[in-house]
């Protein structure tokens, strides 16, 4: 069946089956590997991409599910000029990675959450964040690289609709 | 990364691209001629090689070790540059290839021959000998928090001082001055008095034919620029951006993916197996039954049991292919076991103590109990743990007829080399293993099971395949950190005065001196008796510390609270003639604020423990409310010598105890019907940001030897943690984890448990 969706700006139609998890279209049709397998069942948040602006576990996600949406992962996040994301440039002055499997996914959770939310109380990370498992334990660094962004500067830099430029590649 | 042969080290100093490499040349020497003769070794030049100067000026550190998250190639680098006098700025961090050359020889110095000081004529001999056995071993192993105090202290900062040296003695002789008036600066050698300033790379061809001191003079600590200071951790950027490449992220032409299943109980092998369904299903392109293989280390033997394995176009295809399997297993005979049974055996084996072996001994502890006042006991166990890392085992193979390559991430790249050569019957020079950063190490990733099972399948199918395991599979066929029973007494004269220690536990692991305890207690005797269980033990963050650091560190709380006194000054008056681990708790009693009063229902907890050289305190505060434990608050102190990477220290720390604080309130394995029951994240829970309590975490470079990082945060958590329950409700928690507590029961009903 064939589907058709928009990532990081650019039409993709890929023709797999229905069922298949837009985590494994993302990572073996587009090659876009920044997004990453942890648990399969939408426990542990490394596969967290934004589809339409929310953040959503790709790897329970039918491709099916997704004709026309617009689909935002790891590699869409810097602005359309390149620059860093507020959040990833936080996430490397507050040193949070350390093996870094996790951090696509702790940054897609971050990102929409200071998109609907500029100035998250500490209880809005919790509920934000809990989806996310960092098996190196780097929460305290997470809400601290949170916090420390210019909430100002998230609105314009999270405008998703920056990045949709019009480009359409078909994937068999 | 540029490619390496093993020929372009032996046979040159020179590599492609005008660079030059400076060796740490290693000559078994004729001193111990019949030495050499038992290693095997004819004297043949051994080549080490750390460091690589280019045209440019760039200078590249070439570190022999694995990146899981630790920060290790970035604390390495520093060792070396600031040895070097590099500029920290144009040094380049680069992972050694898996091949003998970088077999871990500091290592091997450091703990086989511990304690020995070597006159500095046999160090050549000693370092080439270590190097040979290092290289026989296939010893290429990241783990026990060592990088930093093997390979940092007797290589890193050795190559980058004696080629520190050379480039000295070099720019002397163009110069014509004496070396003492070379000073060197931020990769630049300078003369002062003829206002000569010349960059290491004008020299790099003199001293690239040349043989490096093996005892060059190191800088006083005293002088450090580099090491001990916040150099920004290299790896950050291209984990933040999605560009790092994981073992997983490897994409090859005409690549197949596939997932496996082994037998629930450990050891089980295939009796039949009806795949007609899982061959219907789209996209799946084989189904292949892995025979069973067994590889020794020193880690002890891995065994890997038969898998069946779905070859697809998709892992998603592979992964309902593998749902479809039909499978009937063969029994082991351990299909009754469960964990309560092993717990029981546990305490049989414990209250026969047949055959104990002690760790320590001291005093008459038997007829100090025999005539005490008083007497506590208790006993304590832990479950089994999985190790969880977030990226599932994985790894991509390529076998053609005469030679294979691995692309893995895995905490022995040399001696998975060799096990997958030998597994395919090749000579291991034939394989090329292209090592990865890992998500999370933990221990699992030191054992090869998974990569044999790719290269299996790859040579089987004729195509580069990319192996998967699932979550589920992650969780039920790890390496477990044991299940764990031990058992305390303690004596008191009738002043409450703490006269004699007795502790016995099931099943002795590593590091040996992990059930020893650092206080001043006359009498003691600690032992342990073996009950073997079928559950295959796995190296676990900490390894023993893990479970001895919660069971000591409880039940001296436990002892202090007996005595009636507090946790942290009965502690301090046991380590009187310890000035270094009181000093350690000491700092974190006075940042936590050990005597200011907290509000009703919350609770203080205290624990020290040293482990891999280096020692941590740790302070707990939790809120209990309606019987749910919330944990506010973890001060944290280590003394680690010295802090060679002041935040990766920090990051290390905040790690270990997440890891540790996950297995307190939620880790257990059990066992069921000779299987493990658990699965994925669900069932096998992690500690998340909701859970996650701050951390404050302070260093004390005492200058005593460099400890390690990686581990030391882990064991204290614990009984820290329990320790402040404890504080809180008067409720002792011996087994872990606290979610099996019901702490409003047990606090109405009988105040403490057993």
């Amino acid at each position: 069946m064939s589907t058709s969706f928009w990532v990081n700006g650019v039409q993709q139609t890929v023709d797999v089956d229905p069922s298949k998890p837009l985590l494994w279209v993302i990572r073996e049709q587009l090659g876009l590997t920044g997004t990453k397998f942890g648990c399969g069942i939408s426990q542990c948040g490394a596969c967290t991409v934004h589809i339409d602006g929310a953040a959503t576990r790709s790897c329970v996600t039918p491709i099916s599910d997704i004709e026309g949406k617009q689909v935002t992962t790891i590699e869409g996040l810097r602005s359309a000029s390149g620059e860093l994301h507020p959040l990833q440039q936080a996430w490397v002055d507050h040193q949070v990675p350390q093996c870094g499997y996790c951090q696509s996914g702790q940054l897609m959770s971050a990102s929409a959450l200071l998109s609907n939310n500029p100035n998250p109380t500490d209880a809005d990370i919790d509920t934000a964040m809990q989806g996310n498992i960092c098996r190196c334990g780097m929460y305290g660094r997470i809400r601290s690289a949170i916090k420390s962004v210019d909430s100002v500067g998230i609105a314009s830099n999270t405008d998703e609709t920056l990045f949709y430029n019009g480009a359409e590649v078909n994937h068999v | 990364m540029s490619k390496w042969t093993r020929r372009a080290f032996i046979t040159s100093g020179i590599v492609a691209g005008g660079g030059v490499v400076v060796g740490i040349a290693m000559r078994p020497g004729n001193q111990v001629k019949d030495l050499a003769a038992k290693l095997g070794d004819d004297g043949a030049n051994l080549v080490h090689t750390y460091v690589k100067i280019d045209s440019d000026n760039t200078i590249t550190a070439i570190i022999p070790h694995s990146e899981m998250g630790q920060g290790v190639h970035t604390a390495l680098g520093q060792m070396l540059a600031e040895e070097l006098d590099a500029d920290w700025d144009q040094l380049k961090l680069e992972e050694a290839p898996a091949i003998g050359e970088y077999a871990m020889y500091a290592a091997g110095r450091r703990y086989l021959l511990t304690g020995i000081d070597f006159p500095k004529l046999v160090i050549p001999t000693v370092d080439g000998m270590m190097m040979r056995v290092a290289d026989t071993l296939n010893m290429q192993i990241t783990g026990g928090s060592m990088s930093v105090r093997t390979t940092g202290i007797l290589a890193m900062r050795t190559a980058g001082a004696a080629t520190r040296q050379l480039l000295q003695q070099a720019a002397a002789e163009a110069w014509d001055v004496p070396v003492e008036e070379i000073a060197t600066e931020k990769s630049h050698l300078i003369h002062a008095a003829s206002n000569r300033r010349e960059p290491y790379a004008s020299f790099a061809a003199d001293v690239a034919g040349m043989t490096p001191s093996y005892t060059p003079t190191f800088k006083d600590p005293a002088d450090y620029k580099i090491v001990g200071t916040h150099k920004p951790r290299r790896d950050i950027p291209a984990k933040v951006d999605g560009s790092l490449k994981f073992a997983m992220d490897v994409q090859l032409p005409n690549m197949l993916y596939a997932t496996v299943v082994r037998s629930p109980v450990p050891g089980g092998s295939v009796v039949e197996l009806d795949d007609s369904v899982a061959r219907s299903v789209e996209g799946v392109v084989d189904v292949i039954v892995i025979p069973a293989t067994t590889v020794s280390s020193m880690l002890g033997d891995t065994v890997s049991a038969e898998t069946v394995a779905v070859v697809a176009d998709s892992y998603w295809s592979a992964s309902k292919g593998l749902k479809e399997l039909k499978v009937q297993w063969s029994e082991v005979g351990f299909e009754t076991v469960s964990s309560d049974g092993i717990f029981e055996q546990f305490n049989r084996d414990i209250s026969a103590s047949a055959e104990r072996q002690t760790d320590h001994v001291q005093g008459e502890a038997s007829s100090v109990f025999a005539g005490a006042a008083k007497v506590v006991d208790a006993d304590y166990h832990v479950p089994f743990l999985a190790h969880t890392c977030m990226e599932p085992l994985n790894a991509t193979a390529d076998v053609r007829t005469d030679s294979a390559e691995i692309w893995v991430g895995c905490q022995n790249p040399l001696g998975f080399r060799r096990d997958i050569a030998d597994s395919l019957g090749m000579d291991p020079e034939k394989v090329t293993l292209h090592n990865h950063s890992m998500g999370g190490g933990f221990g699992r990733k030191a054992r090869p099971d998974w990569a044999l099972q790719v290269a299996h399948l790859a040579r089987e199918v004729g195509r580069p395949v990319q192996l998967i395991w699932s979550r589920e599979e992650d969780v039920r066929q790890d390496f477990y950190r044991p299940a764990v029973q031990s058992r305390f007494r303690a004596a008191f004269d009738a002043q409450d005065n703490l006269l004699a220690w007795e502790n016995t536990y099931t099943n002795k692991n590593e590091p040996i001196e992990a059930p020893l305890i650092p206080y001043a207690i006359p009498a003691q005797d600690i032992g342990y008796v073996s009950s073997p269980v079928h559950i295959p033990f796995g190296a676990w963050r900490s390894v023993d510390h893990s479970q001895h650091g919660f069971f000591t560190e409880s039940f001296i709380d436990e002892v202090a609270n007996a005595a009636g006194k507090d946790s942290f000054e009965f502690r301090a008056e046991l380590l009187k003639d310890s000035p270094r681990h009181l000093a350690v708790l000491n700092k974190a009693a006075e940042e936590a604020q050990w005597s200011r009063p907290l509000p009703e229902g919350s609770g203080r907890g205290i624990s020290l423990q040293e482990s891999f050289g280096s020692l941590v305190a740790q302070v707990v505060e939790v809120a209990v409310v309606e019987g749910e434990v919330s944990v506010e608050r973890v001060v944290a102190v280590i003394d680690p010598g010295l802090a060679v990477a002041p935040d990766g220290i920090a990051a290390q720390l905040e790690s270990g105890i997440i890891y540790g604080l996950t297995a307190a309130l939620h880790g257990e394995i059990t066992i069921e019907k000779g299987a493990v029951v658990q699965s994925n994240f669900h069932d096998y829970k992690a500690v998340r940001m909701n859970e996650a309590p701050n951390i404050e975490t302070h260093v004390i470079n005492s200058g005593h030897d460099i400890g390690g990082a990686g581990e030391p945060g882990t064991p204290g958590i614990a009984p820290a943690l329990m320790n402040a329950v404890f504080n809180a409700t008067g409720t002792r928690v011996r087994q872990l984890p606290l979610s099996r507590f019901d702490l409003n029961y047990q606090v109405e009903e009988t105040g403490a448990v057993g």
